[in-house]
């Protein structure tokens, strides 16, 4: 057992468990929030991831995170508009945006399907050797992106409970409540993806100078990964207020993670990965279902053999 | 307050499916009236208040509510000064919030400048939704942190009521607010819709089909059938009315027997 939870695994699926975990909070927004399936995650994960790396080659690795943002909000913007202006129903407005996003990808990258960074500055590289000690060398990725996460979950906690973050929550949770009072849904519908997408771009962005690349089809099947992670979330931590679901999903992600190392170093070949995830996040949606199917048997067998010995008594 | 002045309204036009659902409807309500308004399913009540909100825009005529034409304004924003109760208990909260979040985005109501949007709920504001909830005498004022979804139904439409006129609105409509609820709560809800309206004068359009209800509360009565007002009773007229009189009437004006059985069984 001791070769499947080294330290290094243990590092790796924290850093990306935490990268990803922006992804996964940008879902707990459409998703679970607005109570809306954005499939253009895909795309605009590789989008930011794009414009990151593009930024990064062009000399600015700390521009290279608003700029993502910015493109990121630019896509949900378009996602929201489709749906609220258009009158186009929600899932095809993603996967609409999404198929879009793969040509504009492909143009944020100079017509190449990837693109490297390994010549360029990075917050990573920018990090290095900052502090001479040994314990810091091994840990500084970790420290960086476990520093960004929280910054970015506590500024979400907390504008959730604001008053605009209170009308967005309203739009998902009841659409007649919302109509009767005074909420304007198209507003709160757009600011919710907006913040969602830039959280979704900001993730592809540290992501590329994380591994110093960027991949044309980096994000293919993010959406499933990111629902994954929000679910195991969302089961571990239950109910609470908006900073413990925030503080539940990025532990959802990093345990993903986890999940998903041990999987590999138990000799799943790496070109599985995908069913891996899919898996998990089966299970993981099955799995409080299931819970409550199992204790329903237990009760009906419970009293259907306390109804036997009864009717022998009677006899 | 409200005025309606010729509105009419056909869902489906031009297909198989054509209904007239409002069919020149006028109406003059002055400041604290209180009408309460019969008639049988699909005589077009659901659709007047409806029409009044913004949940669709009329085809003909126009709607004033306090001097102002809403007729083509955008429902969010007329909502600010209407207050409306669906016969649902379940709609007019919403159930993964506090009640204290309910609450405060009804008081969003009361702001009208826009960097509001990034304050949260302040301790004197918190006071505030305390005392009021201390007013429905439900013992909510100490829940106030607990999702709305836990409340019973009666409590949720307590909740709703109070909501809807915390900022006092121009117009409160009353939706069956009371039908689905079990016979003591509903009489709780509706003691408690009658102080509201009565101590801040709110002007109240109230659809029921218990016709006691209609003739015992507020000040007017109307009657509707076919997207029309066939009855409009007030004063000395109303108060000699009974109820056998207003089934009459009703068969008179609209010409029919009635099909409605809850009408027939609240005799």
């Amino acid at each position: 057992m001791s070769s499947i939870f080294t330290l290094s695994i243990l590092q790796s699926a924290l850093e990306l468990g935490c990268i990803y975990s922006l992804v996964a909070l940008a879902l707990f927004i459409s998703f679970s929030i607005l109570n809306i399936a954005d499939l253009s995650t895909d795309g605009c994960f590789t989008f930011g991831c794009a414009v990151g790396a593009m930024v990064t080659i062009a000399g600015h690795p700390l521009l290279a995170f608003p700029a993502a943002m910015a493109a990121g909000a630019v896509s949900g913007f378009v996602t929201a508009f489709l749906q609220t202006r258009m009158g186009v129903p929600s899932i095809l407005a993603g996967i609409i945006v999404n198929t879009g996003l793969y040509t504009v990808n492909i143009a944020v990258m100079g017509f190449s399907s990837n693109v490297n960074l390994f010549a360029c500055d990075t917050i990573f590289s920018l990090a290095k050797d900052k502090i001479p000690a040994e314990w810091y060398n091994s840990w500084y990725k970790i420290i960086l992106v476990v520093a960004i996460v929280l910054v970015v979950g506590i500024i979400l906690a907390w504008f959730l409970n604001t008053r605009l973050g209170l009308s967005i929550r309203a739009t998902g949770d009841n659409e007649h409540m919302v109509r009767a009072s005074s909420i304007n849904p198209v507003f709160t519908i757009t600011v919710g993806l907006c913040l969602a997408n830039s959280l979704t771009a900001l993730s592809g962005a540290i992501l590329a100078q994380y591994q110093k690349s960027c991949d044309i089809n980096l994000g293919t099947g993010m959406v499933t990964i990111a629902l994954a992670s929000l679910i195991i979330g969302e089961t571990i931590i239950g109910k609470g207020g908006m900073f413990k679901k925030v503080i539940g999903v990025i532990l959802g992600s990093c345990l993903y993670r986890f999940i998903v190392a041990v999987a590999l170093r138990m000799s799943v070949p790496a070109e599985c990965l995908k069913l891996v995830s899919a898996l998990i996040v089966a299970i993981a949606i099955a799995f409080p279902y299931l819970k409550g199917q199992a204790s329903f048997l237990k009760t009906r067998r419970a009293l259907e053999r306390a109804d036997r010995k009864d009717g022998g008594s009677e006899c | 307050m409200l005025s309606l002045r010729q509105i009419s309204k056909t869902f489906n036009p031009g297909t198989v499916n054509e209904k007239k659902a409002l069919d020149r409807v006028s109406l003059e309500l002055a400041d604290g009236d209180f009408a309460t308004i019969v008639g049988s399913n699909g005589a077009g009540k659901s659709t007047l208040f409806n029409a009044i909100t913004g949940a669709f825009y009329v085809d003909e005529g126009q709607i004033i509510l306090g001097g102002e034409n809403i007729t083509y304004r955008r429902e969010y924003i007329r909502s600010k000064v209407i207050g409306h109760l669906f016969q649902d208990p379940l709609k007019g909260t919403a159930p993964h919030m506090t009640i204290e979040e309910n609450m405060a985005l009804a008081y969003l109501r009361a702001s009208t400048s826009s960097h509001a949007f990034f304050s949260r709920i302040s301790n004197k504001e918190k006071q505030m939704f305390r005392e009021q909830l201390a007013l429905l005498d439900m013992g909510l004022e100490d829940r106030m942190k607990q999702p709305v979804g836990l409340l019973s139904g009666g409590q949720r439409q307590a909740l709703t009521l109070l909501m809807a006129t915390m900022v006092t609105p121009k117009i409160l409509l009353l939706d069956e607010h009371t039908a689905a609820l079990d016979p003591a709560t509903a009489q709780k809800v509706l003691e408690l819709t009658k102080r509201i309206v009565a101590e801040r004068r709110i002007t109240c359009l109230m659809v029921t089909h218990n016709m006691h209800q209609a003739l015992e509360l507020g000040n007017r009565t109307l009657m509707m059938d076919a997207g029309r007002i066939v009855l409009d009773i007030s004063g000395e007229e109303r108060a000699a009315l009974t109820v056998e009189d207003l089934l009459k009437q009703f068969q008179t004006q609209a010409g029919k027997q009635l099909d409605n059985d809850r009408i027939l069984l609240s005799k």
